[in-house]
Parts: C-alpha cells; structure tokens; sequence
C-alpha cells in the first residue's frame, strides 16, 4: 500500500501514500441521491504540510509571505507564530504549518502539482484506525478522538509524524491540528464564501436528517461543525493542512 | 407587587424612549462570575448596551482533585451574568480564545430572532462576531452554546444567564445571587482523581457522574458559602443549564417567600421546592430569619449526596430571637433515615437514665444511648458514620479536633460552632448550631458515643461535666439555657 511518491525538486514536501477506493457515507448528504460516495483511490500527504516545507513555498512564491499577501487570502494572523515573513524561528521546521489560510494552503498544493482534499476523502482517510480502516463504530477509537477534541490547544504543537500511523499509512488526521479540506463551507468552492453560507443551516442543525447510526457520531459533527465556522481568508492557530492528488497525477 | 407588568406598555414606552436616547453614549455592560450578580441597571430609560464576551475552553477542578476541561463562557461555569433592562438595544461581541479547539456561538432566550443569536454569533478559533438585538420582553433568560454537537457544548459548561429588568426594575433587597445547577459526564466515576474527560455515552444515557452548582463541586462550600445575615432579605437568580437533568430546586431550612416561577413575570408565594427546567430558570426571594447553614440542593436528592449538588448559604446572626437547634434540618434528612415502626423499641437512652440514677451507669450504656440520640441529633450533618460531609459538615470519626480537648467538645454540643476550625487539616468556616435543648446526660451520652466510636477511643463524659460547662460558658442568645 505504501506508494511513495517523494524525491521532486520539492525537498520538503512529505511523502504520499494511496488512500481508497472506498465508500463515504456524509452525515449530510448533498441530496438524497448522495448518501453514500464512492471515491476513487488518490494519494494523500502521510503527515501535514510543515512550517519547513511552507518555508519553501513562500520563499518560491513571495506574493504568500505573510507581509505581501492580500488580506482577502489570508487575514491578519497568518503566519502570525513565524518571527519574519521568511523566518520561522521558533517555530520548528518539523511542526505542521498553522495559521494558513485556505487560500495559502490551496495555493501551497497547487505548486506542488497537488490540491487539497475534499471532505469526502479527508473523512474516508481520517475514518482509519492503526488497524481498521473504518474505525468510527469502535468506542475506543471515538473516545479517543473525543478527548482530543475536548482539550485546549497546547502552547507548543508536537513534530508531525510522531507516533503510529493509521491503517492507510497515514499520520496526524487526529490528534495534532484540524485541517482544511477543498469544499470545507460547500460554498468555498463558488467566488464568494460569504453570500449562501448559513452557518446554522442545514449541515449545523440538521442533526434530525442524520440516520440513527450516525446520530452518535460526535466526532464527526465536530469536524462540521468546525470547518462550518470558517472563511477561507481564516487563519487559526490548530487548522493546518495536507495536499492530495489524483492517482492519475502519479505519472505525470 | 408584580415586577414584570405591564409589558405592553413598557415596550411602548421602551421603544419611544430608545428613540429619545439614541444620540446616548452605549454603556458598557457590567459582567460578573458567579456567584456575584450585576447591581441593578439603575436606569429609568432604556440605552445601548456593548457587551463583551469571550470564549475560553479551560481546565479546572470539577471536585477536589479532579479537573475537566470546561468550555465556558469568560472563563467559568456558569458564563458571566448579563444584566440589562427592557428595551434596550444590546450591541452583543463574541470573540472566541485563540487557544480554544472548537468554534462556538451564543443562543440567548432573551432574544428574539432566529435561533436567539446563534447564526449570526458563530465564531471560529481566534475570531470575533458581533450582533445586536433588542431586549423586548423582561424576564431571567438563559443563554448557551448552540454548536454542533449541542448536547456537548453544553455538557462542557457553555451556558449562563441575563436578566432583563422590568422598566420598573426589581424591588429592593439586601443580597443578590448567581447560582446555576449543570450535569456533567465523565469518563471516570464520581470523584475519580485524575484530569477526567466527557464520556458522550453517560450523556447520551443522561447518567450523570457529577451534578453540580456553579461548575464544581465545592464551588459554593466551606469559605466560598454564600453569606447573609439574619433578618436580610435574599434574591437567587437561580439557572439550569442542563444538558439533561430538571432541577427540584430547594433550600433546606427555608420556604421560598416569592418563586418567580421559570423566570417569567409572576410570583408564586411560601415555595418549599421549585421546579427549574434544564434551559429554564427561576428567580427566588427569602427573609432568613435563624442564623446557621442552609444548605441549597437538588432535591432529587442523591443527586446532592452522590453527585455534588449541594452549595450552602451561612447565615450569620450574632444574636437573635428564637433560634432554632438542629431539629428544622431534621426534618428535610430524616425521611429516609428516620427509624421505622420497629418491633423492639429502643430502650438504651432509659437504661443509661435509670443506671445513672441508681449511680453504677457503665460505659457500654452510655455509648448504647448516645448513638441513639446522635441518630436523631447530629447524624443528620455529621452522619451516621461519623464521616461528615466533605467542605460541609465536618467529620466526628478520627477528628483531631474533637480529640483534643473533651471539655471544649462538650461546649460545641452546647453552645454550637461558628467560625473557622482546622479538623484533620482540612478548613471548614460554617455554623453549626447549639444543642442546649439537651439534658446534661444526653449529651454526655452522645458525646461518650461520638469520642468512643468511627476509631475514636476516648474516657467517658458525664452529666456532671457537662452541667460544668452549661453554667460556665456563654450560648448565643436565644438558645435553650
Ligand atoms: C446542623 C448541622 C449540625 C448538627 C445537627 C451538628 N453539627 Fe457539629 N458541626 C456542624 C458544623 C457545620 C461544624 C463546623 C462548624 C464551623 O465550621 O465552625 C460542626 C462542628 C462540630 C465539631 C467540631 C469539629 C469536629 O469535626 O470535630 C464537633 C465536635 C461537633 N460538631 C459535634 C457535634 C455533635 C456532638 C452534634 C450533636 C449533638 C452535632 N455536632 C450536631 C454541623 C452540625
Ligand atoms: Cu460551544
């Protein structure tokens, strides 16, 4: 399973391994029709973009570092940890990459010849346990996800890629930071996030159209409820994010 | 005299004055934790009114040596209380913790509109909403979390309360409080130690591990007792936040004067126990008239002997009239302890008398005897077991205090407590009160029980001694001599 796709010019950019194909059920289907997704296989970063390999980008591409970026990209805390636009300082190039827009992240893949991954493929890769890779039906895999969601942020975010990874091969998608996927308002992907977008509408209260299975699925109505809450010029201090590909993109 | 009339005519004038007023500068509102409450807005005209409100998800102690990561509004459980008057235009910030996990919103009951200000209140991590609203109808509201999963949000602490006055404001009284019960759910048992996280099935169950007053359990105990004095008139702005559980709020040793039932415009008179539904409040008025501790509970009432819900409020009253000794609070535990018809009567007490009489009482008696009359006295605070209630009642069993010095034991009996004492290094600051109504032999014979048993081992108190320590020492006036 493990498809290493690492070794471009981009020294810094993680390694990717395949996810899928497989089934996303959404907990609030887009219509009747789309209870259940069949995703294709596509390659996904093993771990979160770092603040070494956003380094790289912004250097490449200075209209993203933070001093040059337009306010509709990235709102005023961008970067906001970094000591210089192109100096992480404290931050550790091994930590993941926060306070990034999703515009930035957007951006960030798209150099790399990658994009972000929508939310059907974030979910069906972040559904793995180490050994299942559906694992949100097992209490203690949920539990776990739970505690996390329930505590503060640490001051200091650990290195990405510590610790086991999930059955997919993946690490980080729980545990670390939130991450930004390509279709996190439903809305995004159309030019102006702000108009049509009803935070307390269908996907926040909805709860009732939720099937009984799903019902106590907390964990993932955290995650909606989180990337509902979000504008795309937004940066905040645990949302990162990882870049997917086609499997198509393999053999470009 | 009702203090929410006239609504109707409170809004017209409301909306003519806000008209009036609106070249005023917007007052900043005044937000307190609890158990403080807002003075009273003062104000004869209704204003703009900027209130600023923060979100941070924080880890605190829920019981002693047990913390829970709350998610609270301003920093503790229950949010800051909001105060405003009828007709005000609120103008309402929302900022939400760089540090916290999740976004959060605001669902106030005060506000009309759609989902009372959630939508337009949502708020990421590190970001900031605004929204306003006008304060049509007076009343005590409460206010909390609407993000998904709501059920959570709330299990972590998100609610709190405002209150809008009447345009004629609340009758005046000596003290005012914020109290607001909550379920919680944790992973581990009540009073498991340890950083405890939420446990979603007990919620989902609605099995609580902790039911609490103000966020933790203590957190209206021992020092942080609400205070009053005798002959003060007292106001509990008194919420339940929920998730789960309708609270059978009741103050024992008290009858509620006034219970402005679910918060609303009317009163109801002489409450002993109001029902608060979770997302419901009501506001409660008393004289307190005897001095001592009142303890303020769920009257479902394991919830406040197994799962926290229990705050006390210390009446102080250096001298007053008829005090009455321990027996009022009798009344309210007995029912479930008090003896049953029981088919052999209880002949210790008689025993001890008749032995005393003829001059050869032994000490098995005495001890039979006293743990009969500490049943009916004293187990009532100190328990059966002696063990007392922890930041409450103060325990007998292995008690330094009581061991130390008999004769200062014997004055306790008689003459009461108040005021801090240090027992097996724990602080309790409370009133306990005088047991003078006693015959001298009663209370050597409880006082032999209570210093011969829980692994106490003590010499024997007699009639005499404590006849002593009657006529040498000063009771609280109004206490039996
Ligand atoms: C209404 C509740 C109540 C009753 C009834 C009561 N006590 Fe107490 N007792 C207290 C409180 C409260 C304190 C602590 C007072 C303080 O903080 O100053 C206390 C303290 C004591 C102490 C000293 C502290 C310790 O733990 O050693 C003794 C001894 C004592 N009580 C004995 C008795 C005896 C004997 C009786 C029955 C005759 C009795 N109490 C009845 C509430 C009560
Ligand atoms: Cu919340």
């Amino acid at each position: 399973m493990l498809l290493l796709v690492g070794l471009s010019a981009f020294a810094e950019q993680p390694a990717m391994v395949k996810v899928g194909p497989g089934v996303y059920r959404p907990i609030y289907p887009a219509a009747a029709s789309q209870t259940e997704l069949t995703l294709p296989g596509f390659l996904l970063d093993v771990t979160p973009v770092t603040n070494g390999a956003l380094l790289a980008f912004v250097t490449a591409q200075p209209q993203w570092r933070r001093d040059r970026v337009k306010r509709v990209f990235a709102d005023r805390g961008y970067l906001q940890h970094w000591e210089g636009p192109l100096k992480p300082g404290e931050a550790d190039p091994d930590q993941p990459a926060r306070f990034v827009s999703w515009f930035v992240a957007r951006a960030y893949c798209a150099h790399r010849g990658a994009r972000l991954p929508t939310e059907a493929e974030w979910e069906l890769a972040a559904a793995a346990d180490e050994t299942e890779l559906d694992a949100r039906r097992t209490p203690a895999f949920r539990d776990r996800l739970l505690a996390w969601y329930a505590q503060p942020n640490p001051a200091r975010l650990p290195k990405v890629g510590a610790g086991k990874p999930n059955a997919w091969g993946l690490h980080d998608l729980h545990g670390l930071l939130w991450e930004w996927v390509l279709d996190f308002g439903n809305t995004m992907i159309s030019s102006d996030s702000r108009d049509g977008k009803d935070p307390s509408g269908r996907r926040f209260c909805g709860a009732g159209a939720a099937n009984a299975s799903e019902k106590d699925d907390y964990p993932s109505f955290m995650r909606i409820a989180f990337r509902s809450s979000l504008e795309g010029n937004y940066t905040i201090g645990n949302l990162g994010f990882r870049c997917a590909r086609d499997l198509s993109g393999v053999t470009r | 005299m009702n203090q929410f009339k006239a609504v109707a005519v409170a809004v017209a004038v409301g909306l003519w004055a806000s008209t009036v007023h609106a070249q005023a500068k917007p007052i900043q509102a005044v937000l307190t934790d609890a158990p403080a409450v807002p003075p009273p807005t003062g104000r004869k005209a209704p204003a703009k009114v900027v209130v600023e409100l923060v979100v941070k998800e924080v880890t605190l102690p829920i019981s002693e040596g047990v913390n829970y990561t709350f998610w609270t509004f301003g920093g503790k459980v229950p949010g800051k209380f909001i105060r405003i008057r009828q007709g005000d235009t609120v103008e309402f910030h929302l900022a939400n913790d760089p540090g916290s996990k999740m976004p959060h919103n605001i669902d106030l009951h005060a506000v009309t509109g759609p989902g009372g200000g959630a939508a337009s209140s949502f708020t990421a991590p590190g970001q900031r909403s605004q929204f306003s609203f006008k304060a049509l109808n007076a009343g005590l509201y409460v206010y909390h979390c609407a993000t998904a999963p709501v059920g959570m949000h709330v299990a972590n602490g998100m609610y709190g309360m405002i209150l809008v006055e009447p345009p004629e404001g609340l009758s005046k009284v000596d003290r005012e409080y914020y109290v607001m019960q909550g379920d919680f759910y944790t992973v581990g048992k009540y009073r498991e130690k340890g950083l405890q996280p939420f446990d979603m099935q007990k919620a989902i169950d609605e099995n609580a591990t902790y039911v609490l007053f103000n966020g933790s359990e203590g957190a209206l105990l021992g020092d942080n007792a609400l205070p009053a004095k005798v002959g003060e008139k007292v106001r509990l702005f008194v919420g339940n936040g929920g998730p789960n559980l309708v609270s059978s709020f009741h103050v024992i040793g008290e009858i509620f004067d006034r219970v402005y039932t679910e918060g609303g415009s009317k009163f109801q008179e002489n409450v002993q126990t109001t029902l608060i539904p979770a997302g419901g409040t009501a506001i409660v008025e008393y004289k307190v008239e005897i001095p001592g501790s009142y303890p303020l509970v769920d009257h479902s009432i394991f919830r406040a002997f197994n799962k926290g819900a229990l705050a006390m409020m210390t009446v102080a009253g250096p001298d007053n009239k008829a005090i009455y000794s321990g027996k009022e609070l009798d009344e309210v535990y007995m029912g479930d302890r008090a003896p049953g018809p029981s088919p052999a009567p209880d002949r210790s007490v008689a025993r001890a008398a008749a032995e005393l009489a003829g001059g050869k009482l032994t000490l098995e008696t005495q001890i039979a005897a006293g743990k009969t009359l500490f049943n009916g006295t004293c187990s009532v605070c100190h328990q059966p077991t002696g063990l007392g209630i922890p930041m409450v009642f103060p325990p007998l069993a292995k008690s330094d205090f009581l061991m130390a010095d008999k004769l200062r034991s014997v004055a306790i009996a008689l003459n009461g407590l108040q005021g801090e004492v240090v027992v097996n290094g724990v602080k309790y600051n409370s009133v306990m009160p005088p047991m003078s109504n006693l015959t001298d032999d009663a209370i050597a014979n409880i006082l032999t029980y209570v210093r011969n048993s829980f692994g106490n081992v003590g010499e024997a108190v007699t009639a005499v001694e404590v006849s002593k320590v009657r006529a040498t020492s000063a009771r609280p006036a109004g206490a039996a001599h």
